[in-house]
């Protein structure tokens, strides 16, 4: 038997090497594309559900974390053509601060006045960015990939990226569920004030929680200008990234890093599928419905299920 | 004599224009079984809750076997062994029986001793307590009082020095309020101070060595129970003139 710990390293490294065989298979371009955004969901969801899922903040604001990562990148970009990896770091950073500065309002605000707080916190920040010329404005800004990536395509080699940064949030994600962070996260969750009076340092771990999802959040966001390489605010503002990142582990199951997987997987999927068949505009139309039917038939999501149905 | 455990010295706490609590100044001694009364609104619970660290308060001094703990943290002031239960009970929904004493265990009880058989602790606690059938139900398939039971076994989990009990009695059949009776007799022979908070006064005159009363957020009384019991400006206090 092997230890769990190395157990784990050896599946995330699986995950990465069949990652980089996919993109060495050079299949139609389209496919790295559009897993390119499914991947940029896995770290997304799984991002928010260390605040939303483990420690109950339902976050509204993921387009502000989301987006401050990649205007992190863009200033990046534009001030020092600072490479990939500088790129990433930096973005998570500049999305922690944001984090713990939320982790902050937690003292005063829960419930659903955190999450409008968050909610407030998007707007406010792209409003700025629309009035800083220098990372475009409301025009926005074509941002030219280096060139020669260090193997395939720009696309396939940000696909490999994106797959490596999956791994990374989703191993953090599981670090924190199963160690005593997680366990403390869970009993402020279920009721704070007797997590308090149990020696829960609550204030400690919720600004931990939002730290560290801020971070993932920026770095989901930082190969972005790269990926799309004309960044204007309301891409990178969409609200479709806050609906998502609340949607997938809800369908997934919030109590278990396997579900935002499952879910940013199977609606991501989805996603771009429909976007590809029948029209754009179905995005949220298909994340609507079927948040819905969850919500009503399985509030516990895909995980909820298989146990209960399991337990039967 | 044993010496003070915990000294409440000149507290004051507002909420606006309304003082909860005047100066109110209190010691309980080490092992002691400490009975705190006092008609609805009186601010028993506001005291506690300055206590324990969930209320900052405005005026005065709280110290704990010496120490200032004033603006000490509550999770801080948990670990140093001051514990309380709830009035109503607030269990951990998503964890099992079991889980829920795990995280006292965990975070309260071994922050003091490195020891590191949480299991062990928690089936010991569970079976003194009377739980033990229930360890892997969740709260929510508990009766009124199993739910006052896991909020005291939980307590316990944090391995107090000092613990206090919030009306842990409150809407119990009279053979369930001696049963948690019995239980906090034999948790004070072990060598824990409780202060009790109940309305029942059969309960709260049978337990306590030495009782003080709270009306209007000021002290007006303290005695043994017989004492109490004659205490005219107490009467007063909960019947009207």
């Amino acid at each position: 038997m092997m230890a769990r710990p190395a157990r784990a390293l050896l599946v995330g490294l699986a995950v990465v090497g069949a990652g980089i065989v996919v993109a060495a298979l050079r299949v139609n371009q389209y496919v790295y594309f559009a897993g390119y955004v499914v991947l940029q969901y896995v770290v997304i969801a799984t991002a928010w559900n260390i605040l939303g899922g483990y420690a109950g903040y339902v976050n509204f604001g993921t387009p502000a974390f989301f987006a401050l990562g990649a205007y992190t990148a863009v200033f990046l970009i534009q001030s020092t053509r600072a490479p990939l990896p500088v790129l990433i770091l930096a973005g998570g950073l500049v999305s922690a601060l944001l984090g713990l500065g939320i982790g902050y309002l937690t003292l005063r605000l829960r419930g659903v006045f955190f999450s409008i707080a968050t909610l407030a916190l998007s707007i406010v920040l792209q409003t700025m960015i629309i009035n800083w010329e220098y990372v475009g404005g409301s025009r926005g800004l074509s941002v030219i990939r280096p060139s020669g990536p260090p193997f395939g395509s720009y696309v396939t080699f940000l696909f490999t990226v994106m797959v490596l940064l999956s791994v990374v949030a989703v191993t953090v994600a599981r670090f924190i569920e199963r160690s005593w962070i997680g366990r403390g996260l869970a009993a402020l969750r279920d009721n704070e004030e007797a997590a308090e009076c149990m020696g829960v340092p609550t204030l400690r771990l919720k600004l931990f929680a939002t730290t560290v999802s801020g971070f993932l959040l920026g770095v989901a966001g930082a190969p972005f200008p790269y990926y799309v390489t004309f960044v204007e605010p309301n891409s990178a503002f969409n609200l479709d990234y806050a609906v998502n990142a609340l949607a997938m582990p809800m369908i997934g199951g919030t109590t278990s890093w396997v579900g935002p997987v499952i879910g940013a997987v199977l609606l991501g999927t989805a996603q771009q599928l429909a976007t590809v068949t029948i029209s754009s505009e179905m995005n949220l139309f298909i994340v609507g419905v079927v948040l819905v039917a969850f919500v009503v038939l399985a509030p516990e999501g895909i995980l909820g299920l298989v146990r209960r149905l399991r337990g039967r | 004599m044993a010496g003070t455990l915990l000294e409440v010295d000149g507290l004051t706490k507002r909420f606006g224009g309304f003082t909860a609590l005047h100066r109110v100044s209190l010691s309980v001694r080490a092992g002691e079984r400490f009975g705190l009364i006092g008609p609805n609104g009186s601010g028993k619970t506001t005291l506690i809750n300055c206590v324990s660290g969930a209320l900052a308060a405005d005026g005065g001094r709280i110290l704990f076997e010496g120490r200032d703990i004033t603006t000490l943290a509550a999770h801080r002031r948990t670990r140093l062994g001051i514990v309380r239960s709830f009035q109503i009970p607030k269990p951990f929904t998503s964890m099992t029986v079991r889980e829920n004493l795990g995280i006292p265990l965990e975070y309260a009880a071994h922050a003091r001793s490195p020891a590191g058989h949480a299991d062990a602790e928690a089936a010991e606690i569970l079976r003194t307590i009377g739980l033990e059938a229930k360890a892997h139900l969740r709260p929510a398939e508990l009766t009124q009082i199993e739910m006052r039971k896991l909020e005291l076994a939980r307590a316990m989990a944090a391995r107090p020095t000092l613990l206090i009990s919030d009306e842990a009695m409150a809407g119990l059949s009279s053979v369930e309020v001696d049963d948690i009776l019995a239980l906090l007799f034999r948790l004070n022979e072990q060598g824990i101070t409780i202060v009790m908070i109940e309305h029942i006064m059969r309960a709260v005159m049978r337990f306590s060595e030495r009782v003080v009363v709270l009306d209007a957020g000021e002290r007006i009384a303290e005695g043994t129970p017989a004492e109490i019991v004659r205490n005219p400006a107490v009467e007063k206090a909960y019947l009207g003139e």
